[in-house]
């Protein structure tokens, strides 16, 4: 059983839509229970950093998920917004992230290509290949995999093992995947992936560390 | 061009620019104008939604023609049977004409909100939506049509309504307003498989630092190489992806990751 966060952030339809094809079973809570019950943890968010961390701290979910992964190594797996939120904070603006990976969200800073064309418009929109920085469970079975992804900032991690995933767009190598412990955060969407993203989804369920 | 991790670039293919089929609903069903007129009945839109998802398209637009000119709200009910069922990204428009049907799509899973007619009437809900939505997901989309004096005007109400406004000052009024994406239509290329209106596309490009993504016209996969040559972030096409040949027999396809990769010259 997968316990996605419902933090008031975002479009949740699709990502309960994968794992129904998927069979595997998923469920949207913003209950303090529930969450502290819950056995692998899916943050997912979309929009403004400040406005979902500050949701994530008024619901009083900050310690709570804190507590999940770093005492009872709950399984934690981020996506965009989530994964985000996994670091300290965000050039965005304000808001505490939950401090779960040593790591900023900084915007991307494109340049003019050489022969002087516009820089590629952020936020980074569409399809694009990622290379994995290290190995972890969640990556089987992907193959030259392509994730879609919506996102102008990126998280920038203080070590390099924290990173599990490179991406590149207009000339910047940027971190699309972050994994430290039982906590994992991918700035794509898999759950608009196509094969790829239930490919990942399907890993993280099985995930058993 | 600087990279802040100072490593070496990464050996990976470089980002292709989507590809976007675009499907036309009226009534619940799916039909493909030309010129936006004639509209022929195309299919069942689940089944043909369904092949297109099967065939890992890129993203999906889905226009219905009827909900604005029957003064009706989005066709919730079959958007959800669509949307359930496709894991790429879905932009919809027709009849949103306020945030709570901006809000109720993306909660069935939509994720972009396309507007049209509201974005000349009441350009306030673009502020609205953005608001909401973020801009990325907040999408415009002008039809656009020239007149006798070579001037393109925009039109509304699908394609039924002119309303005298420059194309460009629509995009940047839309885009300072909080539109994170700008579609461009030359209404007299729709379904012309005769390429897109490159210097349309490039004006509008020009006009604004979101994606745009051309529509009208396409007809073979190197249009949307010429597209992006001139500017756009994205290709679309109704036409080309559910006719085939010259009598035009219903065949919904997609191409090939390779046909693009190859079309784009990244293979």
């Amino acid at each position: 059983m997968i316990t996605i966060i419902d933090y008031k952030m975002g479009n949740l339809g699709s990502i309960l839509n994968m794992f129904r094809r998927l069979g595997i079973e998923a469920k949207l809570t913003d209950k303090h229970e529930d969450i502290a019950k819950a056995d692998k943890l899916l943050l997912p968010g979309v929009g403004n950093f400040s406005r979902c961390a500050g949701n994530v701290a008024q619901m009083g979910l900050r310690s709570l998920l804190r507590d999940k992964v770093l005492k009872s190594g709950t399984p934690l797996l981020g996506i965009c917004m989530g994964m985000q939120l996994l670091g300290n904070d965000s050039e965005e603006g304000p808001g505490e992230g939950l401090g779960l990976i040593a790591a900023s969200s900084i915007k991307f800073r494109l340049q003019p290509g050489e022969t002087g064309q516009k820089p590629p418009t952020v936020p980074h929109m569409g399809w694009n290949h990622v290379a994995a920085a290290k190995e972890h469970p969640v990556l089987t079975g992907l193959e030259m995999p392509r994730f879609y992804f919506v996102h102008s900032y990126w998280v920038d991690c203080a070590s390099r093992q924290d990173v599990l995933l490179e991406s590149s767009y207009g000339g910047c190598r940027f971190n699309a995947g972050i994994a430290n412990g039982t906590v994992i955060g991918v700035q794509f969407h898999p759950e608009k992936s196509h094969r790829y993203g239930m490919q990942l989804l399907s890993n993280f369920a099985a995930w058993r560390p | 061009m600087s990279d802040p991790t100072g490593l070496p670039p990464l050996q990976l293919p470089p980002m292709r620019p989507r590809v976007i089929p675009v499907l036309l609903i009226k009534d619940g069903l799916l039909y493909k104008p030309q010129g936006f007129r004639a509209p022929r009945y195309v299919g069942d839109p689940r089944v043909a939604v369904k092949i297109f998802n099967d065939k890992g398209a890129d993203e999906l637009v889905l226009l219905d023609m009827s909900a604005t000119p029957q003064r009706r709200e989005p066709d919730y009910a079959l958007i959800e049977e669509i949307v359930s069922e496709s894991f790429m990204p879905i932009g919809y428009g027709g009849g949103i004409r306020s945030v709570e049907h901006a809000a109720r799509l993306a909660s069935l899973g939509v994720e972009k909100a396309i507007i049209n007619t509201a974005a000349v009437e009441s350009p306030a809900l673009i502020e609205e939506v953005s608001a909401l939505l973020g801009a990325s997901s907040t999408v415009v989309c002008i039809d656009a049509k020239r007149n006798l004096l070579g001037n393109y005007k925009v039109f509304t109400q699908n394609g039924t309504r002119a309303t005298g406004m420059d194309p460009l000052a629509i995009a940047k009024e839309s885009v300072r307003r909080g539109a994170g994406e700008i579609i461009i239509q030359d209404m007299k290329r729709e379904g012309s498989l005769a390429g897109y209106n490159l210097p349309l596309i490039k004006a509008v490009a020009d006009a604004v630092d979101v994606p745009v993504v051309a529509l009208g016209g396409a007809g073979r996969p190197e249009d949307f190489r010429m597209a992006v040559e001139a500017g756009a972030a994205a290709a679309a096409a109704g036409s080309m992806f559910v006719f085939q040949g010259t009598h035009r027999a219903v065949l919904i396809t997609y191409p090939t990751q390779n046909v693009l990769d190859d079309v784009f010259r990244l293979g």
